[in-house]
């Protein structure tokens, strides 16, 4: 197992691609320390910026201990092994992931979870905007594994979902949620902000707590008692089932707590 | 006084007639030379072979259309980044490349001379500015004057020597090269929210068929005496069951006065060559069309051959890019010129799984291999309609090899297999016509005489391929075909090494060539003509015309019209 803590408090933006199971493996430390990285258009190796230990522990994990904030793209693309961050992380965390797990203890910055296919990630503070939601101009979103965030999170979330989970516990979501999403599932286990699922074609949003906006280009399905979240959890309602974005022909769903949306009540006439 | 001389590579240079023989090329001031002093810088050429410089006649590498492109594509750009080295300038790649990028990247191919082939005059200006910016290949525009509303008049009065004057004053105050026509009537009506579905129809509110746009303009070409004939993207393009459409607009071209030079180029036929009646049925129509072309000689082509990746659609036919955008539901953009023209912007996948793309994909080369003629049928991806242009080098090996094209069509969709022509043809291309398709036939076709071959007195524009055609059987080693012709052994521009295996080592300008038509009598510019683009245009008159300060290496060809 190695671990790197930042040897100073970073300015500039740092580019680490190389910070990243597949890569480590297998290379000594002093190979390890010698990896590339770019501070802001500086190129550097990694033990210019870090301290770079390794445990007797022989699994490929990497731990980071420090705050991070500055520092992008790390687990680019990992298939195997695991990153555990105990701090804040910066952008493009876990973009295009493949496979196991990257766990923070602390906050994550922008596109999280970028594009991702496989895997997990556990955000145990808050996340940035963009999580999960491709590069812009992209319709290239995530595919599958599973994203759990303990906290809040920014706009433009889970843009473009064509599969898998996300899961936001915190009180509140940023702007378009599920934004054209086709595919997958997002669970609100507290309340969502406005435009939520704007141009969705497929998929279901679930908000177990208060709805702030429900797009007028949504219309009422009927209502549920329960629904399944994934193959092992389900959320209790009653829901509202609402059905959109019809202004893209969408067959999308959108489950809204009943007990926690009184305002929908009017859209009962309509069932 | 620079001096080069060539020595002992295998020479491909169809107009004058040499055919892989062992030759020196010497090069003398950026023209090619009888001979040159022993002081000559020698590049050894044994075992290569030698080319002109390709010849690109219809890529879409400037203007509004493709910064436009660029603009709503961020995620093309962010997968193929380019990093500055000594010589060359950082930029992006992919389907719409930034300026300088589209410079190295065709000369890095061996490309010495592009042509971009649509332009709105009122985008003029800006074309020209990234025109500038395109380094290493010598350029030229073409003005879209199909739907133009002046020449709409003139040819409704059937005043085709005022029409030719205006036409004349059209290309020097654009700075253009040659008679753009797309979808002729078609652009004027979807000003409307209308299109034009055959060559007959009416366009609203000017009383003209396009039949009478295309035959009219043929002849004003004619009158003109202008290098290349008009340039035509034609009606009902990437509609099933177009191929109809396109044989009628070809014996419409018939009625032309033909005295040996081709009165229309029909550019990307392969979107023209539609059978079937729908999406569901969509078939090819290759047998029909080049069937004729076969038996007529007053025409020449390109391909706008598919490449199975991730594109940009780009062109002034509006409506085409509507009927694309209903079938895709990707980020469109439309656009109504004003008085001139429509445009229409959407990224496309073509997918080998998909059943339309992978015929579409199976019709270009369809074509190419029926067309008995290379002169005829020149080679081209409408870039980046049908692929982006450093593709080229995957097209020429499916080209010279029929194992290279049936292991592209075994992973394709197996409707598409089915119905593909492809099995039943064995011909393949060999050195000599791929040097007609890829420059010679491209630079006939234009009228650039200088160009596209190594006779004395030519541009000294050449390129190097890495490929010993007595000991390298390119039908059968296709991947090393594919890649010399990716990574050119060397590339002169202009008597210059620009490129040398893959790698660009100098810089070249390259110049912007335009048309300077002297007509008798000059184009009547009255106060009626001023108050109409005081009336009609975002732009008034005196502000229209490019001055020449705009364009950074200036090359003007003087025409001397018949009119």
């Amino acid at each position: 197992m190695i671990v790197l803590s930042p040897l100073r408090k970073f300015t500039y933006p740092i580019t680490a691609e190389c910070i990243n199971p597949d890569v480590f493996q297998g290379k000594e430390i002093s190979e390890i320390a010698k990896l590339p990285v770019f501070e802001g258009n500086k190129p550097k190796t990694l033990s210019d910026l870090f301290k770079v230990e390794k445990d007797n522990l022989d699994t490929p994990t990497i731990t980071i201990n420090g705050d991070v904030s500055e520092v992008r793209r790390i687990g680019i693309g990992m298939k195997k092994g695991e990153i555990i961050i105990n701090g804040n992380v910066g952008m493009h965390l876990g973009e295009k992931m493949m496979g196991e797990k990257i766990t923070v203890n602390g906050n994550a910055s922008q596109w999280a979870g970028c594009s991702m296919k496989k895997g997990t990630i556990e955000i145990h503070g808050n996340a940035g905007d963009y999580l999960a939601s491709p590069y812009r101009g992209s319709t290239d979103g995530m595919k599958g594994g599973k994203i759990v965030v303990d906290g809040d999170v920014g706009a433009d979330s889970g843009c473009y979902l064509q599969g898998g989970l996300i899961k936001i516990k915190g009180n509140n979501t940023g702007q378009f949620l599920g934004f054209h999403m086709s595919k997958g599932t997002i669970h609100v286990e507290k309340n969502a902000s406005t435009r939520l699922g704007a141009n969705m074609t497929g998929g279901k949003i679930i908000v177990s707590g208060t709805l702030e906006e429900l797009m007028p280009s949504f219309t009422i399905d009927t209502v549920k008692a329960k629904v399944k979240v994934d193959e092992t959890e389900s959320a209790a309602g009653p829901f509202y089932v609402f059905l959109g974005d019809l202004a893209e022909k969408g067959t999308g769903k959108i489950f809204a707590s009943k007990a926690n949306n009184p305002q929908l009540k009017s859209y009962e006439k309509y069932l | 006084m620079t001096e080069v001389i060539i020595k002992n590579g295998f020479v491909f240079d169809p107009i004058n007639g040499v055919k892989g023989e062992n030759m020196d090329i010497s090069i003398k001031n950026g023209k090619i030379v009888q001979k040159v002093t022993h002081n000559a810088k020698v590049i050894d050429a044994t075992g290569l072979t030698v080319m002109p410089g390709g010849v690109d006649i219809h890529t879409h590498i400037a203007g509004g259309e493709v910064n436009t492109g660029r603009m709503i594509r961020p995620e093309d750009h962010v997968k193929d980044t380019v990093s500055k080295t000594a010589m060359t300038r950082s930029g992006t790649g992919y389907s719409i490349p930034s300026t300088f990028v589209t410079g190295y990247r065709y000369s890095q191919m061996g490309y010495t001379t592009v042509m971009n082939p649509s332009m709105a005059p009122l985008e003029a200006k800006h074309t020209h500015e990234e025109l500038n910016d395109i380094p290493l290949v010598d350029k030229a525009t073409y003005p879209l004057v199909g739907d133009w509303w002046f020449v709409l008049e003139y040819l409704r009065k059937g005043d085709l020597e005022e029409c030719a004057r205006h036409v004349a004053w059209m290309m020097d105050i654009t700075k253009g090269y040659a008679i753009k026509i797309v979808n002729p009537g078609g652009l004027e009506s979807w000003g409307f929210g209308r299109n034009v579905h055959s060559i007959d129809d009416q366009v609203p509110n000017f009383c003209i068929t396009p039949r009478e746009i295309m035959v009219g303009l043929a002849k004003v070409n004619e009158m003109l005496n202008l290098p290349h004939s008009i340039h035509l993207h034609t009606n009902n393009l990437g509609l099933p069951g177009n191929y109809s459409t396109t044989l009628e607009t070809m014996k419409a071209l018939e009625k032309v006065p033909y005295n040996g030079k081709p009165v229309a180029h029909i550019t990307h036929l392969q979107f023209s060559s539609f059978g079937g009646d729908g999406w569901g049925n969509f078939k090819s129509a290759a047998e029909e069309i080049s069937s004729y072309i076969n038996a007529h000689n007053h025409l020449t082509f390109d391909m706008g051959q598919i490449i199975f990746t991730d594109t940009t659609t780009m062109t002034a036919d509006g409506p085409f890019e509507f009927t694309l955008y209903q079938l895709s539901g990707h980020k469109w953009v439309n656009s109504d010129v004003e008085t001139e023209t429509s445009g229409g912007i959407i990224p496309f996948q073509y997918k080998k799984n998909n059943a339309v793309n992978a015929t579409q994909w199976s019709i270009g080369l369809e074509l190419a291999l029926l067309i008995k003629d290379p002169w005829k049928m020149m080679m081209t991806t409408d870039h980046p309609n049908a692929g982006p242009f450093f593709s080229y080098p995957r097209i020429l090996a499916w080209l010279t090899s029929k194992n290279a094209r049936m292991a592209t069509l075994k992973n394709c969709n197996k409707k598409a297999q089915k119905k593909s022509l492809l099995p039943s043809i064995d011909r393949e291309i060999t050195l000599y016509e791929l040097a007609i398709m890829t420059r010679a036939a491209q630079a006939k076709a234009l009228g650039l005489k200088h160009k596209g071959h190594l006779g004395v007195g030519a541009d000294a524009d050449v390129a190097i391929f890495n490929i010993n055609p007595e000991t390298t059987d390119i039908a059968r080693k296709y991947k090393t075909a594919r890649k010399a012709f990716k990574n050119a052994a060397y590339t002169i521009k202009d008597g210059q090494i620009v490129v040398k295996d893959g790698e660009v080592v100098g810089h070249a300008d390259g110049r912007t060539m335009w048309l300077n038509v002297k007509t008798a009598e000059p184009c009547r510019i009255d106060e009626e003509m001023k108050s109409k683009f005081h009336q009609y245009w975002t732009v008034d008159y005196d502000n229209y015309p490019v001055s020449d300060h705009y364009v950074k290496v200036k090359d003007p060809i003087t025409i001397k019209a018949s009119v």
